[in-house]
């Protein structure tokens, strides 16, 4: 235990980032520190732990586990909230400690924007569990009922007499009180709360703005060396041989080492290929460009984007299968007068978080100890183990902060690297990937054709709907012989919400010669952007507004239970509801200035309306129009997400996809040639920059006590089907392919 | 030989005098508040001031600054409270935070040059640095304070 906290307490205490969390140094690492058994259980002047997330000393200090990844979402601040709510802790007596992976926490995976939404009632059953226990601790030293004893603000008071005692004081005794069943819990009402709600500024903003907060690029371990990997150019391309001799003259450069290639299918493994061992990150991608490797380019050298598309697009244009079938679509469309179709196109597209894939990993006495920015750290101990013949248990993963995840660092190849590296050498590796590695080998958000046809009634209304959607799935990536999206299909396309008696939504198959994977908000990228034009050109044709045409598309308010017949036992909290997507559409409406603002002088606004990850948002976006240039003045954002726990994040979190979806919309695009991606940086992957991005982004946010539901991803989907109906509202041009680069020139 | 003053301290460098400061600064000094996000000066991550410019730390060698003073996010206010710090705070700009000390560091050098700068100024200044979060009208928000320009 010794050896094994010096490593990593380098890390931390010179850094501000865990340190100073305990006293004493060993208290350092997660594990050890809290060895948490989910009951009350020590006494005298030890941590009191009344559950994994939540530790007690004695002094005081509040120690609440944050179990999920900091991405930016600020979810190292907002879960740790809800326990110091319902503990009635001081916040400024509280500290953050991050968790290593440890199924004991439940899932890790910070994902789906599912963090609040699953976390929200363990966090608050947490801190209750622990308050009601130190009432208890109180009452009994007073000789008092528990009822006359009120926790508050890290005391607990007897109003009758006027005592109190600290938490601190009452730890010991607290420990041994009996832990109060789930259904025994009392929550504070909302009107009590003094954190929920607020906005507490997130734990990490000095260091950040000091330069001294931790991510992955900035772990180290003491005797560690640095890799910069050369992987095969085409996926899955394996190492025929190279020549290092060059490389090994560059000054810093130790020796090179090969990794093997992935067994498919793919999974989190690591791609193979050469890596360039140094004595600093610089000297590893130098050598590196000195190497001579000779490939076996593999079946995948026959990727052509252009061909692709192709492909997919004729498949969308035939009878797919069908995954959901309302009346008699056909039948209209025979009768039909007025039929409508249209065709839309998404490209693959690559995540280019600010942080590219990094991870420090040390193998020593059979065991793997990972430093990784890394969204999912029981992924890492599994793939880690899986890739050295180990078990899950013998791989320790701290999670630094990342710096940008958006689906990305889910997947923990490059952890991977690093610790079979680190076991060929002997020493802790950090393995680096430049921009070019990351942009040419991630694991891309899919492409996806889509076809749509609508027949309508005298009002341009529809009466029969038919949409298409063909994309490589996810789920390849587990199973070669997968060809039909599965879960991607509830993502704006099976649960389309439109009042339409005759619907059909259908799935094509679709091949994927690269890696794929999710991406901020996933499938909903595709679906909303096809579904959501596709209704602006309906209204277009009818010479309808479309606020008024959408809400109109949406029908009478009512719930709709998108589970399968099967699965519908009990009460849904999360029913689609129609009520609340009509209430955004009509809040963006009016922020946006929607029926004052008419079209003209190169201006004109874009509305689009999407649930994703169980929240609704309405987006309206403003553009100029100038000479084939385009600017966003302004983005109005409503959104009912359920309970908010952090409002100036949950804004954030929509100002931020404001602007990713605006980097989709407007220039996002991964092609490949004989295989190879060929794009490798911001120049040729360009994102959204400051002058490019939206100027002001407004969020409204709906006032609800419904479950709480995701934010991370919703505010993305809207973005370009919003933006591309503005610049038909302006230009009359219709943008069917993304992104819109230079077709507005 | 190279010898640089890095915030405010003497340094001797007698390694590879092509080694860009970024990977002299992260690997030999560990001083990791400039971070590495393109290596070609595309995303301003690795932003530190040369004589008090905002320069790429990825693309300038160590040959390049022999002599010269530089300064990073770590010794631009020995407390964190410069003015763009504290509006940084005040406006809650961070999300991830990965690339925020190269955005305080390249409105640092905005402000010293153009202590009032118009959207403009802040448009061309800032531009060169990439936030995949999309923190952009914060950091605008947050330089006008800084200025005690009107927002």
């Amino acid at each position: 235990m010794k050896t094994k906290s010096t490593n990593t307490i380098t890390v931390v205490s010179r850094r501000n980032f865990l340190g100073g969390v305990f006293s004493a140094g060993a208290l350092v690492l997660g594990a050890s520190v809290l060895p948490i058994k989910g009951q009350a259980a020590t006494a005298g002047d030890a941590t009191w732990q009344p559950n994994v997330y939540l530790g007690l000393e004695p002094d005081g200090r509040v120690i609440i586990i944050a179990h999920r990844s900091e991405m930016g979402t600020g979810i190292r601040t907002s879960l740790p909230m809800i326990v110091a709510e319902e503990l009635e802790a001081d916040w400024a007596r509280v500290k953050i400690q991050q968790a290593i992976g440890d199924a004991k926490y439940g899932s890790q995976d910070t994902d789906g924007s599912e963090s609040i939404r699953d976390f929200y009632d363990p966090m608050r059953e947490a801190g209750a569990t622990a308050r009601m226990m130190l009432e208890s601790a109180a009452a009994s030293k007073w000789g008092v009922p528990a009822s006359e004893c009120q926790a508050k603000n890290h005391e607990v008071l007897h109003a009758k007499t006027g005592r109190k005692l600290s938490f601190g004081e009452l730890v010991p005794l607290a420990s041994k009180q009996p832990v109060p069943k789930k259904e025994q819990l009392k929550f504070k009402s909302p009107a009590e709360y003094r954190y929920i709600g607020k906005n507490v500024p997130i734990t990490d903003l000095d260091d950040i703005l000091a330069g001294h907060a931790v991510f992955g690029m900035d772990a180290r371990m003491p005797g560690m060396v640095y890799a910069s990997i050369e992987h095969p150019p085409v996926f899955g391309g394996k190492l025929k041989s190279y020549d290092d001799a060059e490389a090994r003259k560059v000054r810093g450069v130790s020796k090179t080492l090969t990794i093997p290639p992935f067994k498919p299918p793919y999974g989190f493994q690591p791609l193979g290929g050469v890596a360039v061992i140094a004595d600093n990150t610089w000297a590893a991608m130098q050598g590196r460009r000195k190497l001579k490797v000779d490939w076996d380019l593999g079946p995948n050298a026959s990727l052509d984007s252009a061909a692709y598309k192709k492909t997919l697009q004729e498949t969308a244009r035939k009878a797919c299968k069908v995954a959901r079938n309302d009346g008699n679509v056909d039948a209209i469309f025979k009768t039909a007068t007025k039929v409508h179709e249209a065709e839309y196109y998404v490209p693959h597209l690559a995540h280019a978080s600010m942080e590219p894939p990094v991870a420090v990993a040390e193998f020593k006495n059979g065991k793997v100890e990972v430093w990784a920015p890394t969204q999912n750290p029981q992924a890492v101990q599994d793939t880690v183990a899986k890739a050295m013949g180990l078990k899950p248990a013998d791989i320790t993963c701290h999670v630094t902060l990342l710096g940008g995840g958006f689906g990305r660092k889910s997947k923990p190849d490059y952890c991977a690297e690093a610790a079979i590296l680190s076991k060929q050498l002997g020493k802790p590796v950090k393995v680096v990937w430049t921009r070019e590695d990351d942009i040419r080998f991630d694991f891309y958000h899919a492409v996806a054709a889509m076809y749509i046809k609508a027949a309508t009634d005298e009002k341009g209304r529809p009466t029969a709907w038919l949409q298409r959607s063909v994309f490589p799935p996810i789920g390849s990536q587990d199973d070669v012989t997968a060809k039909y999206g599965t879960f991607e299909l509830d993502m704006g396309w099976n649960d389309v919400p439109f009042d339409i008696p005759n619907f059909r939504a259908e799935c094509g198959p679709a091949d994927t010669q690269i890696r794929i994977g999710w991406m901020r908000s996933v499938a909903n990228i595709p679906h909303a952007f096809a579904v959501q034009s596709f209704t602006d050109e309906l209204a277009a044709a009818a010479g309808r507004d479309r606020v008024e045409y959408l809400l109109d598309l949406l029908g009478k308010p009512r719930k709709i239970d998108l589970r399968p017949p099967a699965e519908r036992k009990g009460p849904d909290p999360y029913m689609l509801d129609i009520a609340r997507m009509r209430r955004v559409i009509e809040i963006a409406a009016e922020q946006s200035g929607w029926a004052k603002k008419k079209a003209g002088n190169g201006r004109a606004l874009g509305i689009a309306v999407h649930r994703s990850f169980l929240t609704y948002v309405a987006t309206v976006v403003e553009v100029e129009v100038d000479n084939g240039k385009l600017r966003i003045p302004r983005v109005d954002i409503a959104l009912d997400t359920g309970k908010v726990i952090h409002p100036d994040r949950v804004r954030a979190q929509l100002e931020g996809a404001s602007v990713f979806g605006t980097s989709i919309a407007l220039m996002g695009e991964i092609t490949a040639a004989n295989g190879r991606v060929q794009q490798s940086n911001f120049n040729t992957y360009p994102v959204a920059r400051l002058n490019e991005a939206p100027v002001e982004t407004h969020v409204h946010i709906v006032p609800s006590s419904a479950p709480p539901a995701g934010v991370g991803e919703p505010g993305v989907p809207t973005m370009s089907p919003a933006i591309c109906n503005a610049i038909f509202a302006v230009t009359g041009k219709r943008i069917r392919d993304l992104p819109i680069k230079k077709q507005l020139a | 030989m190279i010898q640089i003053t890095v915030n405010g301290s003497v340094k001797q460098y007698d390694g590879d005098p092509a080694m860009p400061v970024l990977w002299y600064l992260r690997d030999l000094l560990e001083l990791t508040g400039a971070k590495f996000g393109c290596g070609m000066g595309l995303c301003g991550a690795c932003t530190v001031h040369v004589e008090g410019k905002a320069m790429r730390s990825c693309v300038t060698n160590m040959s390049d600054v022999a002599g010269k003073r530089i300064t990073t996010i770590e010794g631009l206010s020995p407390k964190g409270d410069h003015p763009l710090q504290k509006a940084w705070r005040a406006v809650n700009v961070p999300q991830c935070g990965y690339c925020q000390s190269g955005q305080i560091m390249q409105a640092a050098s905005l402000l010293s040059q153009n202590p009032k700068p118009t959207d403009h100024d802040i448009d061309e200044a800032m531009q060169g640095n990439i936030c995949r979060c999309g923190t952009y009208q914060r950091i605008r928000q947050a330089v006008k304070m800084a200025a005690g320009v009107k927002a």
